[in-house]
This record gives structure tokens, C-alpha cells and sequence, in this order.
């Protein structure tokens, strides 16, 4: 059986796999290598320079927008997982009439184009008397990353044991102590997922930020658009690098923890068997 | 039934504290504004932009002028024709992707995610820099001598569609190799053992067992690729004018608000008849 699966994955599969990938990195490719360009214009690669790495490092004024987006990353990212998470398990857990009305709305700013959520909430919010700047931004962000923090949720507590949850109750625990000490840490992982998720999405938006960003707010990605129909400066290489540089990192990190911490786990659940 | 009602009551206030918050966030900053863009299509242009709340529909006649009708023409058939490549390498893609051993596919599907951490529009512009008169392409094949004119491939049509499969393959390839992952084995075997040929397993057993992963992947790339005003910006220069374009043009400079909301509740419209049409098919959420 196992022989006839590894059969399958022949050279011409493996092949196309590799061209499909090198179709989805070539540009990074090529991102990277222009990050260490001698020509600040970018019309070609004109010779291996540091000088931009050094620049940004010195603190940039291109640094302040990417930290305004990551800021606004992870803001949007707090409130969407404190409200996803709560409302993941309010709708697991309970049946009422609006239910199925508010599962319904969570789809739609996964499948709306940007666009509309974006000239949506610049013409209500401005309707409102907001001006258009950080706090606009927060609130047009966590609207379309709360739904995908929770459906990411969702496909965790599907696979819950809800037997824990009541044998919890039934040992006395009220709800609240049952979802601080039970439905929460069973949850983590979901959470992180969702948390992550949350990150990209928004760091990575362009079309809803370009709506509902102020002049003074102006983050990473709309900084980028004003600048693509002209010419590209090398510090958005250097930036972008150093940010993939920095995910791999994290990726990495993250796996090594997690390993880390199921083993501690198997040692821990040894050493109680054994004193038992 | 005294006991049940009690029970409902003890129930409001968690259930008010749980979904009550994204409830509310939801009303306040999705169905409000969405429903404010309604609003706004029936309404009239002001002098200096703006919306005057004097009722017409003006804009939706407006939206029948055959510039307008052809530019929602090129959208939809450029949308489409995304839609179609995508499938055409994904599938295969994602097909591939499930015969790998767990180990190695945790990590190539990660690397399908990786490059997001670039912004999409700087990783267009790498392409650019590929693509262009003067960029990697053009260059090697003039040195080599192959050309001595450089061959133009940005800033046309065929660019923006291939922004536009670039941008969005990734989305077609998770739903599909969720949707493969699940295939019951047993039936493919069963098929071959009936003494069907491989090709006839594909479209008699494989494909249909598969229709719900190809429905979520084509919402996923068919919709957004509606709206996506800045790949045709970055790939097909100044001159290219889709929805996505027109709508935001709409918007922020020629400032004809009910014009530009006349076409978003096409939009809407349209992505909510999606969505009711997928819910009876697939599973909503392996659209996520």
C-alpha cells in the first residue's frame, strides 16, 4: 500500500510542484536581491551594496509607517481574538434565535471584495463624524479578521470533548471557572492559529487601509501604493527582507517551542505515572 | 416547560456577554455600512462630491452606458479567466500536495503561505522588475542576442491577469487540498477494481467528490479578483480600467458617491447570491 503511494508521486509531479513554487517565489527572489542594490532607482541591479540595511537600521522614515502597521497588526489582532474567542464558544455552546442571522454575517466580509468594505466604512464612518485615521483603521481591520479568528476557532472546538466541560460543572465549577480553566486552555492552539491569521491579514492589507487611513496614519502597504506607480526605493526591499527574514524566524521559533513543551509534557506525564 | 424558560433566562447573560460584543461589532462597523452604501446608491451627487439625500436612481441608469457595461464586461471575463487558470494549477497542485508525507506537506504548505509576509503589491512590483522593457527577461535575452528589441510584456492585458493568477492561486490551492485530503480512498480503489481506467475514475468519482473544494477556491479567487484595483494598477499601468478601478476612481477622485455605491451593491448583491448558492453545496467555512 505504502509502496504504491510513494509510486505516484512521480519526477513529472515533483517537477511541476517545483515550478509552481518557483513561479511563487521568483519575485521574492528578486525582492531580495534588489535589497542590497547599489542604485537606489531600481531600473537594474547595479552592484552588491549594504548601505540601505544600515540606513534602516539607523531608524528610517519609512520604519515609522511599518511600525504604525504593526501596531495596528496587532491591536486588531488583541480585540479580534478577546471577541472571537468569547463568541466562538457563546455560539458552540448555546442555541438562540439570532444564531444562525450572525453565522451568516460572518461570511460575508470573508467573500466581499475589500473594495466594498472599504468604501463602506469610509462613507458610514465619515457619515458618523470620525475622522479617517488609526482608530478608523482598527475598527475596518478587526471587521474582517474577527470572522476568520473565529472559523479558524470553530474548526477546533468542533473536536472538543464537551464531556470536560461538564464534568467540570458537575465537580462544582460555575460556567465562568469552567471557561477560565477548561474551554480557554483547551482552546490555545486555536487561539494562536487565529491570532497569527489575524497578523498576516492585516499586515498584509492594502485596499481597505488605502478607504479609511488618515494623512497622518499612513501605514506600510500605503506607503508602498503611493510609491509603485513611480519608482520603488531600495529600503522597501530592505524592509520586506527583513520581515521574511524575521516570519522564518518566528516560524521556527515557534516550532521548536512547541516541540519543547510537548516533550516537557511527556516527562511531567512520566514522572506523575511513576509516583503513582 | 417552567423548568425550560427558566433555564433560556439563566442562559441571556452569558450568551449576551459572549456574542453580544462581536454581535454589536458586526452591526456597527459591517451591516450598517453595507446597508449605508444602499443608501447612498439612491441618492444624489453633490455639486462637490458628496451625496446630497435627495432619492434618484440615477446612478443604476447610469450604470447601463455601454463605457460602463463594458468595462463589467472585461471584469467579469477577466475574473473568470483567473478563476480558470487558477484551477487548472492548482488542482493538480493541491492534488500533489496530499501525497506527500504529513511531514513534508506541514512544511510545503507553509511555504505557500511564506511569501504573504511580503506585501502583495511590493511582490507584483518584483514582477515587474522581471517583466519589464528594461527588467531581468528583456535584459538576458537581448545580451544573449536572442532579441534586439525588448519584447513588451508589462503593462498589458495578459499582465493583469497574470497579476491577477499570481495574487491569487495560493487562495485556490487550501480549499481544494482540504477538500482532496477528505477523498475516501476506498472509492477510488473500488473504482479501479470495477475496471475503470484512470481517467474515468477522475471525472466519474474523483472530480464530483471534489466539486465542493472547487466551488470554495473559485469564490475565494472569482470575487476578490472583482475588486482588486491595485494589480491592475501595478501590471497594467494608467490605462487599465476594471470594476475594482472604477469603483474606487468613483470614490476617491471623481468623488460620485452614489455612482460608485450603485456598483458596490452590484457587488454585494452578488456575493451574497454566491454565498446562499455555495451554503447549499459546500461547507461555509472552508472558505476561511
Amino acid at each position: 500500500m505504502k509502496r504504491k503511494e510513494k509510486k505516484k508521486m512521480g519526477a513529472g509531479s515533483i517537477i511541476f510542484m517545483a515550478l509552481v513554487y518557483l513561479f511563487l517565489y521568483m519575485p521574492v527572489f528578486v525582492i531580495i536581491l534588489f535589497s542590497f542594490n547599489k542604485n537606489n532607482s531600481n531600473i537594474a541591479f547595479d552592484g552588491f551594496t549594504l548601505k540601505w540595511y544600515l540606513e534602516v537600521f539607523k531608524g528610517d522614515s519609512l520604519m515609522k509607517n511599518f511600525w504604525l502597521s504593526i501596531e495596528l497588526a496587532l491591536v486588531s489582532m488583541v480585540i479580534s481574538v478577546v471577541l472571537g474567542t468569547l463568541a466562538t464558544i457563546g455560539l458552540y455552546r448555546y442555541e438562540f434565535k439570532l444564531k444562525k442571522f450572525i453565522n451568516g454575517l460572518l461570511y460575508v466580509p470573508i467573500v466581499i471584495p475589500e473594495l466594498v468594505i472599504g468604501l463602506a466604512s469610509l462613507a458610514s464612518f465619515s457619515k458618523m463624524g470620525m475622522t479617517m485615521g488609526f482608530a478608523t483603521m482598527v475598527f475596518a481591520h478587526v471587521t474582517f479578521c474577527l470572522p476568520f479568528v473565529i472559523i479558524t476557532l470553530r474548526s477546533r472546538i468542533a473536536d472538543f470533548d464537551s464531556s470536560i466541560e461538564e464534568a467540570a460543572m458537575d465537580l462544582g465549577a460555575n460556567q465562568w471557572h469552567t471557561l477560565k480553566r477548561v474551554t480557554i486552555p483547551m482552546l490555545t492552539p486555536g487561539i494562536i492559529s487565529g491570532a497569527l491569521l489575524s497578523i498576516t491579514l492585516s499586515i498584509d492589507d492594502v485596499i481597505i487601509s488605502y478607504f479609511v487611513s488618515g494623512a497622518g496614519d499612513i501605514t506600510f502597504p500605503i506607503k508602498v501604493y503611493g510609491m509603485v506607480r513611480g519608482k520603488i526605493t531600495t529600503n522597501v526591499y530592505v524592509i520586506s527582507t527583513l520581515m521574511i527574514i524575521g516570519i522564518v524566524v518566528v516560524y521556527l521559533g515557534a516550532g521548536a517551542l512547541g516541540r519543547f513543551l510537548e516533550k516537557r509534557k511527556e516527562i511531567r506525564d512520566i514522572k506523575k505515572i511513576e509516583a503513582q | 416547560m417552567k423548568e425550560k424558560k427558566k433555564k433560556e433566562r439563566k442562559n441571556t447573560l452569558p450568551i449576551l456577554c459572549m456574542v453580544g460584543p462581536t454581535s454589536l461589532w458586526l452591526l456597527f462597523f459591517l451591516l450598517i455600512p453595507l446597508i449605508y452604501v444602499v443608501v447612498i446608491s439612491f441618492m444624489t451627487k453633490g455639486a462637490y462630491g458628496g451625496v446630497v439625500f435627495k432619492f434618484s436612481i440615477d446612478s443604476y441608469k447610469r450604470i447601463f452606458d455601454p463605457l460602463y457595461l463594458t468595462v463589467m464586461w472585461k471584469s467579469i471575463v477577466m475574473a473568470f479567466e483567473t478563476s480558470v487558470i487558477c484551477l487548472i494549477i492548482s488542482y493538480p497542485f493541491a492534488y500533489m500536495l496530499c501525497k506527500v508525507p504529513a511531514k513534508v506537506r506541514g512544511m510545503l504548505t507553509l511555504l505557500i503561505m511564506l511569501p504573504f509576509w511580503v506585501n502583495g503589491l511590493i511582490r507584483l512590483n518584483g514582477w515587474s522588475n522581471i517583466l519589464r522593457d528594461s527588467g531581468f527577461i528583456n535584459t538576458l535575452l537581448m545580451k544573449i542576442g536572442i532579441i534586439d528589441q525588448p519584447i513588451q510584456m508589462m503593462y498589458s492585458e495578459g499582465a493583469v491577469l497574470f497579476g491577477m493568477v499570481y495574487t491569487f492561486f495560493p487562495f485556490m490551492v487550501l480549499p481544494l487540498q482540504s477538500s482532496i485530503s477528505k477523498l475516501d480512498q476506498s472509492l477510488i480503489e473500488a473504482s479501479y477494481d470495477l475496471g475503470a481506467r484512470k481517467v474515468k475514475t477522475f471525472v466519474r468519482v474523483i472530480l464530483p467528490m471534489t466539486l465542493p473544494g472547487i466551488f470554495a477556491g473559485t469564490i475565494q479567487v472569482f470575487i476578490p479578483s472583482l475588486g482588486a484595483f491595485f494589480i491592475s494598477d501595478v501590471m497594467g499601468g494608467g490605462s487599465a480600467a476594471y470594476l475594482g478601478n472604477l469603483i474606487q476612481n468613483q470614490f476617491l477622485v471623481a468623488r460620485n458617491w452614489p455612482l460608485g455605491a450603485a456598483f458596490s451593491v452590484l457587488l454585494i448583491i452578488f456575493t451574497l447570491v454566491v454565498l446562499k448558492a455555495y451554503s447549499k453545496v459546500g461547507d461555509l467555512d472552508d472558505l476561511a
